[in-house]
């Protein structure tokens, strides 16, 4: 595996502001993994993922994304291409009133010619599932089909990287299930690299890793299990884990022999069987 | 209440003019509008008469629909008819009562008028009805794209209008919330005077305006991750093409311009 995000001691401040949003980041992502990055309001999690597409530049530090330095305005477009970002609000990134057309909107505007662009649009739209409803209109779809295309917009361009910064926040739980088996699809089979920016704890128990953000940097990395088994820590940065694991440190805490490290439904199912039966 | 608002009251289809390509209709469209007002005679209306009927029906579209579009205008047409009716004075008086009298050129006038009126907007509503107001914008776009040698900004207007064009069923739901937002709050939106009312519509606008604004950044950063930057070197998912059967149609709408025009020489 290759690095394709490396983030080496990234502060950054708004404008003249003192307080500094990010203090002094280091994380790299090897290609196709699929990492959630946790973080309560204000943690900064929004903010580095900004940094990872050059939408914010750093004060101080750099971030490289497959090579390109985000600070280099001649590769801006080649690194936007690379990395491509899913926001929050549906309505709000969706450009044109046909499905399509929103998909194809990024190759349009890179110049893509069109029996290319056809192709590209066709395959993206087939693979978040939405290509039946190509010539719909926006705002006849839910909130979940909404994001899909959002989505299929940002993989015609063939990124390397998806950003999705707390794009299922806006959804209901179907819709969040339809997008997020949509980018899980995206990592398995296309070996794309996910970085997967949210609050919903339930969201990062799927991941490959968890980084952890409070006040500006990160306090911990590493794989859901061994994240979450830490449900002090966790609390501390303002953090809810999901109820499973918190049900198993709560008994572990009265005094059963369980295992910390549950994360899912069917984990803490067994577990429990297991602590009954014996 | 608000969702069943459309604009642009595009009926889809599948007809010979729906299939015309869009920048052939909007040219058609002018030329259209050139031959209603080129004759003055009887027989120049009537021409553009079986021009519009034809092209009526060969949109597919129920001519009730086309009614609709002129009914809401019918009372002021009917009013500028009848002062044209009263008012003209010159040619031979037909009817007289008092200080009023009704003379045939003032007929004419007022028939003429009201006749021409709604085959304008007959035809006029041909091209709205049987053409998506994005695809309308397109047209616009690569009609008008000569003039970007004279540093004319077509492709940011165009750009505007569907913008503008897709986040209106956004907004129009969101204006529904904002007001179920306010009446739980006990506004009075449909109640009161009129200056009341006036008043308590800032509640519906001020987080409306301040919501779009949110949007309209937000949008804008969107469109930047996906290398938006203007109108250069941009391709196009929507193509367009003509076909023979525009050429036809723009050639039989030249034919019966001329027509028109011959006949309001000779009559």
């Amino acid at each position: 595996m290759s690095e394709i995000i490396r983030i080496e001691n990234l502060h950054f401040r708004y404008g003249d502001s003192e307080k500094e949003v990010l203090r002094g980041i280091d994380l790299s992502v090897q290609q196709g993994e699929f990492v959630a990055v946790l973080g309560h309001n204000g943690s900064g999690k929004s903010t580095l993922a900004k940094h990872i597409n050059a939408i914010l530049l750093p004060t101080e530090g750099k971030v490289t994304v497959d090579g390109i330095d985000t600070a280099d305005e001649s590769r801006l477009y080649e690194l936007r291409q690379t990395a491509g970002m899913v926001f929050q609000n549906p309505d709000n990134q969706i450009v044109s009133s046909v499905v399509e057309e929103d998909v194809a909107f990024a190759l349009e505007n890179l110049g893509v010619p069109y029996e290319e662009m056809r192709e590209r649009v066709d395959e993206a739209l087939r693979t978040v599932g939405m290509y039946d409803l190509r010539l719909h209109s926006p705002s006849q779809l839910s909130g979940g089909q909404k994001q899909r295309v959002a989505i299929a917009g940002v993989i015609a361009m063939q990124p390397k990287c998806l950003i999705l910064d707390e794009s299922t926040a806006m959804l209901d739980p179907k819709g969040r299930k339809e997008v997020l088996a949509t980018v899980r699809r995206m990592n398995r089979e296309y070996g794309m690299t996910v970085l997967l920016i949210t609050h919903y704890m339930e969201e990062a128990a799927g991941c490959d890793r968890v980084v952890v953000m409070d006040g500006g940097g990160i306090i911990m990395d590493g794989k859901p299990e061994k994240v979450f088994s830490q449900v002090g820590r966790l609390k501390e940065a303002g953090l809810d884990v999901p109820q499973v694991t918190e049900l198993a440190y709560e008994l572990k805490k009265a005094g059963y022999d369980i295992s910390p490290e549950i994360i899912t439904g069917e984990e803490c199912a067994d577990a429990l069987a297991r602590l009954l039966g014996s | 209440m608000l969702r069943d608002i459309t604009i642009g009251q595009y009926f889809p289809g599948s007809s010979i003019i729906h299939r015309l390509d869009p920048r052939f209709k909007l040219v058609i469209t002018l030329l259209f509008i050139i031959m209603l007002f080129s004759g003055g005679n009887a027989v120049c209306l009537g021409i553009g008469a079986v021009y519009t009927v034809t092209a009526l029906l060969l949109s597919g579209i129920p001519l009730k629909m086309y009614w609709k579009s002129v009914k809401p205008l019918m009372p002021f047409l009917i009013i500028t008819a009848v002062i044209n009716l009263l008012f003209v004075r010159s040619g031979d008086v037909l009817w007289q009562w008092k200080a009023l009298k009704i003379t045939d050129t003032g007929l004419d006038i007022s028939l003429f008028m009201i006749i021409r009126i709604v085959l304008l907007i007959m035809g006029s509503s041909i091209l709205t009805y049987t053409t998506s107001p994005i695809t309308l914008t397109d047209a616009i776009e690569r009609l008008l794209s000569p003039l970007k040698k004279l540093r004319f900004p077509v492709h940011e207007l165009a750009m505007m209008m569907s913008i503008a064009l897709r986040f209106i069923p956004t907004l129009i739901e969101e204006t529904d919330k904002i007001i179920s937002a306010q009446k739980a709050r006990g506004a009075e939106i449909d109640s009161g005077s009129f200056t009341q009312r006036a008043r308590n519509l800032a509640s519906i606008l001020v987080p409306l305006f301040i919501s779009s604004f949110r949007r309209a950044d937000e949008l804008a950063t969107a469109m930047e991750c996906r290398c938006y930057h203007g109108g250069e070197g941009r391709t196009r998912l929507r193509q367009m093409k003509s076909a023979p059967r525009d050429y036809i149609a723009l050639a039989v709408t030249i034919i019966f311009l001329a027509a028109v025009i011959a006949a309001g020489r000779i009559f």
